[in-house]
């Protein structure tokens, strides 16, 4: 059995933020979980899909994508299990349609989505501030700071949603997701049989036509005003200290703050308003607040959410205090915090001296090379990418050529000496932009997708690609897993682990052609004479052509493989 | 205790977060104070790896510039790049065999000659002990065991508030069983570097 689930209460384990999120989920009875993986999130997804084996009445699946995740979980809440789903920032867009919407129709169980965002991009294409998400979308929101509270407030969230019958939103960030600290567990929730809800027909709750829409409007309105109380009076938001300074902040970011009034001996001069229940914002917490403070700097990463939240109630309850934080420019509006970073701004919001500890000089250390991250020696997609450009420099395409790029390992591809990705926006953008590139321009266009994306957010472009009669050649990297993320599975994977050979497959080649593609071709990207004679036709026309390049990573290869 | 910031720096699969597991886990059963912050995802492919691991009565799990108590660095190019986050008082312990960038061997950038910046970075700094990590790693029996040199290098420091015996039993537990002997042998390798010296 996994230590995860075998530890006793009170029992100290030292977990990842992920995986304080599980052992919180656990605590609170988690019934039904689904998701897409994505980074910092996807641990998540990973434990919950090994542990469901040795858990009964656990069930959890990796969806083909946040929507679908999303929507298994709300259907699950609906019928009184309690669900959770978890995706990286950028996978909250792919659902934000389930979201607006699940958020009038809400639910019975509790239901939590995890939002791990990635302040600094450390391994995505945007640094979006996803607490606007809670705010656009009126549901209640939780932000833990550190691993033991990740725990805690993943197994209140189940209690907090079946109060007010939303799904709350847990966020975290890629420190608080992938910090490793101690964490004292509590009690398992009984997994002893399997368990079936039971969803009671409601038409005017769970079908939201207009007139059902516009009642559950004001239903959610009603129940924001309901959880600001709640935020009001929530153990999640604290204060320490005193003076006429203050320190409002949430996030990874207390850690830092809390450092700051210890390592500048402020403990009698700043008090803090540490704030872990930011949606709706607990407004009367802040007023009383900011009512004691002259000066109050608003800590937060990325977006000023909670400084507009601080402006906002100044300007309700008519008090002068002054709010400092990214408008008046102590503290930047992207990138991750660091610590000293915030030391600094504290100091500095507050007239206070202080000096930062300094490097050596370092003038002598020589140039460095950088050493970005690459595609693994012996890598199919290197393979793939070699063929299709000799075939193109063959033909006189080559560096005319758009490559439109999807998500996944061969993003990497953009780098020397490969040099094949041209356009990227999000997960299914390689098909949907190489039609738009064949409408715009003459130029010959090969895009790129992975067999994970391809399920994610391929098909539907490609079919609309067949239908509009556009001109581009998709490659579908196939490499039989999610790669980038820690291995998941796909529909279509032949490798796989035996505790997965029972599933059904779904042959990539043979929904390419359900798809009305005529030119298609498999090859295997190591066999490069065969494969580069196979895939030369279809790149010496314009008709919209497949080419699959089948081959498993090599990684996931070697782990199957040891099992 | 004394507070710690371990900085520990190095490139992707040379097993830095194994290091760092084994290091929380010994200061958990020691009753100590630990957070850490790992890297996953898109920047272990082969690219720069960092831990940051804090001990004692800090909450902050990531380290500023100026702020290391102490470089592990698993890679020479990579101690020198981390150097911004070190001071004048900062103790060095570092592999000096090279993991060559890609893109070094792609022709698109240099490798520098390490001769000179690796006598400077005694000179600059009070305690540096630079050892041959991969060469100590596969005389224990396998160059996967670099992570656990560099850990034996760092427990030899007497910096740290744990005993020998903590290190080499966390080691036990947390390595692969046919590892494990491999590993001990590695731990003890790296330990003399810096033990004693």
């Amino acid at each position: 059995m996994h230590p995860l689930i075998t530890a006793k209460a009170k029992q100290k384990l030292l977990l990842l933020g992920n995986e304080a999120i599980v052992r919180g989920a656990l605590e609170g009875g988690l019934r039904v979980g689904a998701a897409y993986p994505g980074t910092p999130s996807s641990e998540i997804g990973n434990l919950l899909f090994q542990l469901q084996r040795e858990l009964l009445g656990l069930y959890f699946e990796f969806s083909t994508n946040e929507k679908v995740a999303m929507e298994v979980a709300a259907a699950a809440a609906a019928s009184g299990l309690r669900s959770l789903t978890c995706m990286k920032h950028v996978g909250l867009n792919v659902a934000a349609d389930v979201l607006m919407t699940l958020a009038y129709i809400g639910v019975k169980a509790g239901m939590v989505i995890v939002t791990a965002d990635d302040p600094s991009c450390h391994s995505s294409q945007n640094e979006q501030d996803n607490r606007y998400y809670a705010k656009f979308s009126g549901l209640p929101m939780l932000e833990p700071a550190t691993p033991e509270e990740a725990r805690q407030m993943t197994a209140y969230a189940f209690e907090l949603s079946e109060k007010l019958e939303l799904p709350v939103l847990l966020r975290t960030t890629t420190r608080v997701s992938h910090a490793r600290a101690v964490v004292e567990v509590g009690d398992l929730a009984p997994y002893q049989e399997e368990t079936k809800g039971r969803f009671e027909k409601d038409l005017r709750r769970w079908v939201p036509v207009p007139a059902v829409a516009r009642g559950r409007h004001q239903v959610l309105l009603e129940k924001m005003r309901e959880a600001m109380v709640l935020a009001d009076g929530s153990s999640w938001n604290r204060r320490y200290g005193k003076g006429r300074y203050g320190i409002i902040v949430s996030g990874v970011a207390v850690n830092y703050v809390l450092d700051a009034v210890d390592e500048l001996d402020l403990a009698e001069k700043v008090q803090v308003l540490r704030l872990g229940f930011t949606h709706p914002y607990p407004a009367g917490l802040i007023a009383e607040f900011l009512k004691e403070c002259e000066t109050v700097l608003v800590v937060e990463e990325l977006e000023p959410y909670l400084e507009e939240a601080a402006r906002a109630v100044a300007q309700e309850r008519g008090l002068k205090t002054t709010v400092l934080g990214k408008a008046s420019g102590h503290l930047p509006r992207f990138f991750e915090f660091d610590p000293g970073q915030v030391k600094e701004a504290v100091a500095r919001a507050f007239g206070l001296s202080y000096q930062p500890p300094k490097p050596p000089s370092l003038t002598w250390v020589p140039e460095l090379p950088p050493r970005p991250p690459t595609l693994c020696p012996g890598c199919p997609h290197r393979e793939t990418y070699q063929v299709i450009k000799e075939v193109l420099e063959e033909l006189g395409e080559w560096p005319e050529t758009i490559f439109p790029t999807d998500i996944g390992c061969y993003t990497l591809g953009l780098l020397p000496p490969i040099q094949m990705a041209d356009y990227l926006i999000c997960m299914g953008s390689s098909v949907g932009t190489a039609a738009g590139f064949s409408v715009a321009t003459n130029q010959r266009v090969v895009s790129f997708i992975g067999d994970s994306t391809f399920f994610h957010a391929g098909l539907s472009p490609l079919a609309s690609a067949v239908y509009n009669r556009h001109r581009f050649t998709l490659v579908i990297m196939d490499n039989e897993t999610t790669a980038m993320t820690g291995h998941q599975p796909v529909p279509s994977q032949e490798l796989r682990p035996p505790e997965l050979e029972d599933r059904p497959r779904i042959d990539i080649e043979a929904v390419v052609r359900a798809l009305g593609v005529s030119h298609v071709v498999t090859i295997n990207p190591y066999r490069k004479k065969e494969a580069k004679e196979a895939v030369r036709p279809l790149l010496a026309q314009k008709e919209l052509a497949v080419i699959i390049a089948k081959a498993p990573c090599i990684l996931y290869r070697a782990r199957v493989s040891k099992k | 205790m004394e507070k710690k910031r371990i900085l520990a720096v190095g490139v992707g699969g040379q097993g830095i977060l194994l290091f760092s597991r084994i290091l929380g886990e010994v200061a958990l059963r020691a009753g100590v104070p630990v957070a850490m912050s790992e890297v996953h995802g898109m920047a272990q492919r082969g690219g720069v790896v960092e831990t940051n691991i804090v001990l004692g009565a800090i909450r902050s799990p990531l380290i500023s510039q100026g702020e290391a108590d102490v470089l592990v660095g698993f890679e020479p190019v990579e101690t020198l790049r981390a150097l911004g986050r070190t001071n004048q008082k900062t103790v060095i312990v570092s592999s000096t065999d090279p993991v060559i960038p890609q893109i070094v061997k792609d022709g698109l950038a240099t490798y520098p000659d390490l001769a000179e910046p690796l006598a400077r970075l005694k000179e600059t700094f009070d305690r540096v002990y630079l050892f041959a990590g991969e060469k100590l790693a596969k005389e224990a029996g396998t160059a996967r065991a670099l992570n656990v040199v560099a850990l034996g290098a760092l427990a030899g420091t007497g910096l740290l508030p744990f005993a020998k015996e903590d290190f080499l039993n966390a080691i036990k537990t947390l390595v692969k069983p046919r590892f494990v002997e491999a590993n001990l042998k590695a731990f003890e390798a790296g330990f003399a570097v810096t033990a004693g010296v």
